[in-house]
C-alpha cells in the first residue's frame, strides 16, 4: 500500500486583516472592498517559499526518522532560485545526507499535486520508499489589486511512503490546458490575471467537472462516495455552482481557507488536503483537485492507521498561533514593494562565499553541530577541539542535530541599531536542552513578550537577501513557544 | 622561571589627542598629534626610538592594513614597526608588546601608539558586518555592539534577581558619573553633564540600553614611549616615574559562547585577567589598594558588570557600590576619572592607551584640582575587545616608582 504516512501545515504567524489593506489602499480600487473580508496569512520578513516548505516539512515529520526519506519534492511558483535547486535547500534544512532524490515542481498552480503524483509514482514503481512532498507559495498581487486581497502565504507537506499509510493513494486523473488565467513572466514580481468572468466560467466551471468526471469514470466511482472533497477555487459563487454540478455531498466540501489564509498558490489544494486529513476517519474517501494550467484529481482513502496517529501540526493548530499585523506599510516593506530607509549600515557589502557556504552546509542549512564522543558535550557550531575544558578531545565530535531541539533564552535584547526590515532586531542566547548554546536571532515575536527562561524552537529562515547579487541566504532562528497562541 | 613585568618597564612619555568627531583629520594626522605630544613628554629624539607597535582596528575604514601607513606618517627611520590588532583591546596589546620587548632586553626605547578614525563611515555606531568575517555573515545573529552588550543586563537580572528597573537605576548612575567627569576634561569627546532624568528618557538603542548608556564613537590617538626604569630615571631625575606593575590579557576559550557553564552575566576573561594582574602586581586587596581605575565602559552595563569581575565589588553587588558613589570622582575608588569610553570617547585602536594616559596624568599630578584623584599611587586600566560571549580582556596596572 502506498499513500500518505504523515502530514503537516505551515501557516506563517502573521495575519493581515483584509480591512487593513482596504483602509490603506482601497481608495485606488474601491471594487476590492467586496474582497475585504477575513484575514490573509503573511510570511514574516524573513520567510519565503523555501523556509515555509521547511517549516511544513518539519511539522510533517512528526516522529518519522528523517533518515528514512529518500526524496524531497518541492512545489512552488515563488521559488527564490531559478538555478540552484530549491528542493536541495529544503533537503539540506531537513539535514538529509546526499543520497536523496530532489526535484522542484513549478510553473503552474497544479505543481503541488503534480509533485505529489510524481512521488506516488516513484513509490508505486518501487524506486523510492519514502518521499517528502511539500508545496509552498508567497505570491504577490500589486498593491490595490484583487490578487493582493485573495493571495495568502502558506505551505503544506506530506511524508508519502509504502508503510504506515494513513491515507492510501488510490488513483488520479489529470488534464492539461494552456489556459493563462494567471501568469508571471520571467521578470515579473506581481501576478497578472485575465478577466474573472472568463476564469470562472471557462476555467473552473469547465475544467473542474472535466477532471472530476475523468477520475470518477476511470475508477467507476460516484461523487457521493467521497466524504471529503478538496478542490481549488477561490470564487465563492463558482464554488456553490460547482458543488451542485459535481454533486458534492452535503458536508463533504472542504474549506478553501480563504477567510483565514488566502489562496496559497501551488500549496492551495494540498493545504486543504492537510486540513481535511485532520478530520478524516478510517474508510473515508478523499478527493483532491488542483487548478492551474490544467488540473490533477487525486483519490485517497483513509486507513485504520489514521486513528491513533500522533497529533499532527496541521492547519487547525497553525491557525491557532497567529499574530495580527495591523500595519499595511510593514507588509509593503517586507515584500520589497515599498522602498524604505534601513540606514547606511545596511548597505555594507557582504559577499556570499559559495565555497564557504558549501563547506558549512551542515551547519548553515541543517543546524548540525557536534557532540563529543569522549565527554558527551553538545556544541554548536561543530568544533574540532572539544569546548569542554575538562575534555579537549581532538576530532572526536560526531554530527549532532540542533534543529529539532528546544532551547531556553538565557539573555536577549531588542536592537534598534542593527539593520533589519523588522526593528528592533531581537536576538538572544539559546541554551539547548541536551546542551549546547549559541546566539540566535529571535523571530515571530515582540520584544515585550520575550523573557529569559522562555522556551524556543528552531525555525529555518532567510537570514539575508543580497539585492545586488540576488542571493537569499538562510540560517536558523529561534521562535518563542507561546502557550495558547 | 618567569617573573612577570612588574617594575621592569617605565613609561617615559605619553600623548593623547583630543577625542571626538575629528572631521578635519585622517588617522595619520591623529597619530602625528599624539606622537608629537608623547615625544615631547619623553624628552627624547625620534631617532632614539628603536621599535614601534601601532594599534588600529577597523582598517577597512581607517588606514588599511599593516603598520606602513603609520611608520610613513610618523617618518620612523626604518625601525621595526608592527601593526597590532585585538578588537577594542588593541592599544593595550600595543603597549604590552612594547613593554615586553623592553623587558626582554631587546630594545631600550619603544613606542606604542593606537589610533582610530571611525567618523568616515557616514553613520553612527561602529562599522558592522564585514569586520566579523564570512562565517559570521552566514550564522551570526543580527546584532550591533549595543545589542551584544545589552544582553548582559537581561542575563544579569535573571542571574541575580535584580529587577530591570534597578539595573537601569545603576547604569544610569554610571553614565551620570562619566558625563560629570568628562565635562571636566578638555580632551574628552562628550563634555556635558547629563541628569539621570535625561538619561532614562533617551531613545532606546538596545533594551535596556538607551542613547546615554552607549559610549561615544570617536576619532583619536594615544601613544606611550616606554623604556627601562634605569633609563627613565637617568633621563628624568627630577620627576616621579610611572612604572608598569602588571599587563594581563585573557582571550575567550569558546566555553562562554558554546559551553554549558557561562551565565551571560559576567566576563570570564576579565575575572581571569584581573586575578593574574593582581598576582603579577602583588596586589592582595584591589578594593583597598587601587587608587583609581579606567574600565572598558563601552556601555554602562559593561561597567556595572566589570566592577564585579575585577573583584572590586562583590559578585551580584555592584548595584550598591554604584548607587552609593563608591566609583564617583570623590568616592573611595574613582572610576572613569577622565570620562571613560562613555565621554572621553572610544576610537577603538586608541582606547587602551588613552586609559593608561588617564592614569599617567593622575599619577604625575598633571590634572587640575577639580578632577584630581586624591593620593593617586596605583591605577588599573581594563580594556575589553569583542562581545560578552567571545572577547579579549586586557588589563594594565601602572603605579609610581
Amino acid at each position: 500500500m502506498i499513500g500518505i504516512c504523515s502530514y503537516g501545515a505551515y501557516i506563517p504567524r502573521f495575519r493581515l486583516d483584509r480591512k487593513t489593506i482596504f483602509q490603506a489602499i482601497g481608495w485606488m480600487n474601491p471594487g476590492t472592498g467586496a474582497l475585504a473580508k477575513g484575514e490573509k496569512a503573511l510570511a514574516n520578513f524573513d520567510e519565503d517559499s523555501v523556509t515555509m516548505a521547511v517549516g511544513a516539512s518539519l511539522n510533517a515529520l512528526c516522529g518519522i526518522g528523517r533518515s528514512q526519506l529518500e526524496g524531497v519534492y518541492f512545489a512552488s511558483t515563488t521559488m527564490p532560485y531559478k538555478e540552484r535547486l530549491n528542493a536541495g535547500i529544503v533537503a539540506g534544512a531537513l539535514a538529509l545526507d546526499g543520497e536523496v532524490r530532489t526535484a522542484d515542481f513549478s510553473g503552474g498552480l497544479k505543481a503541488g499535486t503534480t509533485a505529489m503524483l510524481s512521488a506516488m509514482e516513484a513509490l508505486a514503481a518501487g524506486s523510492l520508499a519514502k518521499v517528502m512532498v511539500t508545496a509552498s507559495d508567497t505570491r504577490l498581487g500589486k498593491p490595490g489589486s484583487p490578487q493582493e486581497m485573495i493571495f495568502g502565504d502558506a505551505a503544506a507537506a506530506f511524508v508519502v511512503g509504502d508503510e504506515n499509510v494513513i491515507a492510501e493513494f488510490k488513483g488520479s486523473f489529470s488534464i492539461a490546458h494552456d489556459f493563462a488565467d494567471h501568469y508571471r513572466g520571467q521578470f515579473s514580481k506581481y501576478d497578472r490575471q485575465w478577466e474573472d468572468r472568463w476564469i470562472r466560467d471557462l476555467g473552473f466551471e469547465e475544467f473542474v467537472p472535466e477532471v472530476v468526471g475523468g477520475l470518477l469514470n476511470k475508477y467507476g466511482l460516484k461523487m457521493e462516495q467521497f466524504s471529503q472533497v478538496v478542490y481549488d477555487c477561490h470564487y465563492p459563487a463558482a464554488r456553490k455552482k460547482l458543488n451542485k454540478v459535481l454533486g458534492v455531498p452535503e458536508g463533504s466540501e472542504q474549506s478553501n481557507l480563504q477567510a483565514q489564509v488566502g489562496h496559497c498558490g501551488a500549496a492551495q489544494s494540498l493545504l486543504m488536503l492537510a486540513d481535511a486529513l485532520d478530520r478524516a476517519q478510517p474508510g473515508d474517501k478523499i478527493m483532491v483537485v488542483s487548478f492551474g494550467s490544467g488540473c490533477d484529481a487525486l483519490y485517497f482513502e483513509a486507513t485504520e492507521k489514521i486513528q491513533g496517529r500522533p497529533t499532527q501540526k496541521g492547519v487547525a493548530q497553525c491557525l491557532g498561533e497567529k499574530m495580527l499585523l495591523d500595519n499595511y506599510t510593514k507588509y509593503l516593506v517586507w515584500r520589497d514593494i515599498m522602498p524604505v530607509e534601513v540606514g547606511m549600515r545596511s548597505e555594507e557589502d557582504l559577499w556570499t562565499r559559495w565555497s564557504a557556504v558549501w563547506r558549512s552546509h551542515k551547519l548553515v542549512l541543517g543546524l548540525c553541530g557536534s557532540r563529543c564522543t569522549e565527554c558527551g558535550t553538545a556544541q554548536l557550531p561543530a568544533q574540532r577541539i572539544c569546548v569542554n575544558p575538562q575534555c579537549g578531545a581532538v576530532d572526536k565530535g560526531e554530527d549532532y542535530l540542533f534543529s529539532d531541539k528546544l532551547g531556553t533564552i538565557a539573555s536577549f535584547t531588542g536592537d534598534m541599531l542593527a539593520a533589519t526590515l523588522n526593528p528592533p532586531a531581537i536576538s538572544g542566547q539559546v541554551e539547548f536542552s541536551g546542551g549546547g548554546k549559541m546566539m540566535f536571532d529571535l523571530t515571530d515575536c515582540n520584544l515585550e513578550e520575550v523573557k529569559t527562561g522562555m522556551t524556543v524552537s528552531m525555525s529555518f529562515r532567510r537570514k539575508y537577501f543580497d539585492q545586488k547579487r540576488d542571493i537569499s541566504g538562510y540560517f536558523w532562528k529561534a521562535v518563542p513557544v507561546v502557550e495558547g497562541r | 622561571m618567569a617573573t612577570g613585568i612588574k617594575d621592569k618597564v617605565a613609561i617615559l612619555g605619553m600623548g593623547c589627542t583630543r577625542f571626538g568627531e575629528r572631521w578635519e583629520s585622517f588617522s595619520e594626522d591623529l597619530a602625528v598629534e599624539s606622537f608629537i605630544e608623547c615625544l615631547a613628554d619623553a624628552g627624547i629624539d625620534k631617532n632614539e626610538i628603536q621599535a614601534a607597535y601601532v594599534g588600529t582596528n577597523f582598517d577597512e575604514v581607517n588606514v588599511g592594513k599593516s603598520a606602513v601607513p603609520l611608520s610613513v606618517a610618523l617618518k620612523l627611520p626604518y625601525i621595526p614597526v608592527t601593526r597590532v590588532e585585538n578588537y577594542c583591546a588593541t592599544a593595550t596589546e600595543a603597549l604590552r608588546a612594547a613593554c615586553y620587548s623592553v623587558a626582554a632586553g631587546v630594545y631600550d626605547i619603544v613606542l606604542a601608539l593606537g589610533v582610530e578614525k571611525l567618523k568616515d563611515t557616514g553613520y553612527g555606531g561602529l562599522p558592522g558586518g564585514a569586520a566579523r568575517g564570512i562565517k559570521a555573515h552566514m550564522t551570526q545573529a543580527n546584532m550591533s555592539a549595543p545589542g551584544m552588550f545589552a544582553q548582559l543586563a537581561t542575563a544579569y537580572s535573571a542571574k541575580w534577581g535584580l529587577p530591570m528597573d534597578k539595573i537601569k537605576d545603576a547604569i544610569t548612575h554610571v553614565s551620570v558619573k562619566s558625563h560629570a567627569n568628562g565635562a571636566l576634561n578638555p580632551k574628552a569627546h562628550l563634555r556635558k553633564a547629563v541628569s539621570a532624568e535625561v538619561i532614562k528618557a533617551a531613545p532606546m538603542v538596545a533594551y535596556p540600553l538607551g542613547l546615554f548608556d552607549c559610549c561615544g564613537v570617536s576619532d583619536g590617538s594615544a601613544a606611550a614611549i616606554v623604556t627601562t626604569p634605569e633609563i627613565a630615571r637617568a633621563l628624568k631625575p627630577n620627576q616621579n616615574i610611572v612604572k608598569v606593575k602588571a599587563l594581563s590579557v585573557s582571550a575567550s576559550s569558546g566555553e562562554e559562547a558554546m559551553g554549558n557553564t557561562w551565565d551571560g552575566a559576567h566576563f570570564t576573561t576579565t575575572r581571569v585577567a584581573a586575578t593574574r594582574a593582581y598576582q603579577e602586581a602583588g596586589i592582595q586587596d584591589p578594593r583597598q589598594e587601587l587608587s583609581m581605575c579606567e574600565v572598558h565602559d563601552c556601555f554602562s552595563i559593561t561597567e556595572m558588570v566589570t566592577m564585579e569581575d575585577l573583584h572590586i565589588s562583590p559578585k551580584g553587588g555592584s548595584y550598591e557600590d554604584i548607587m552609593t558613589g563608591f566609583y564617583d570622582l570623590d568616592g573611595d575608588l574613582p572610576c572613569q576619572v577622565d570620562g571613560g569610553l562613555k565621554c572621553f570617547g572610544h576610537p577603538i585602536g586608541a582606547s587602551g592607551l588613552r586609559m593608561v594616559y588617564a592614569m599617567y596624568e593622575q599619577l604625575l599630578e598633571r590634572v587640575p584640582d577639580e578632577r584630581k584623584v586624591k593620593n593617586a599611587r596605583l591605577g588599573l586600566t581594563h580594556n575589553l575587545g569583542g562581545m560578552p560571549h567571545q572577547n579579549v580582556a586586557a588589563i594594565s596596572i601602572v603605579g609610581l616608582d
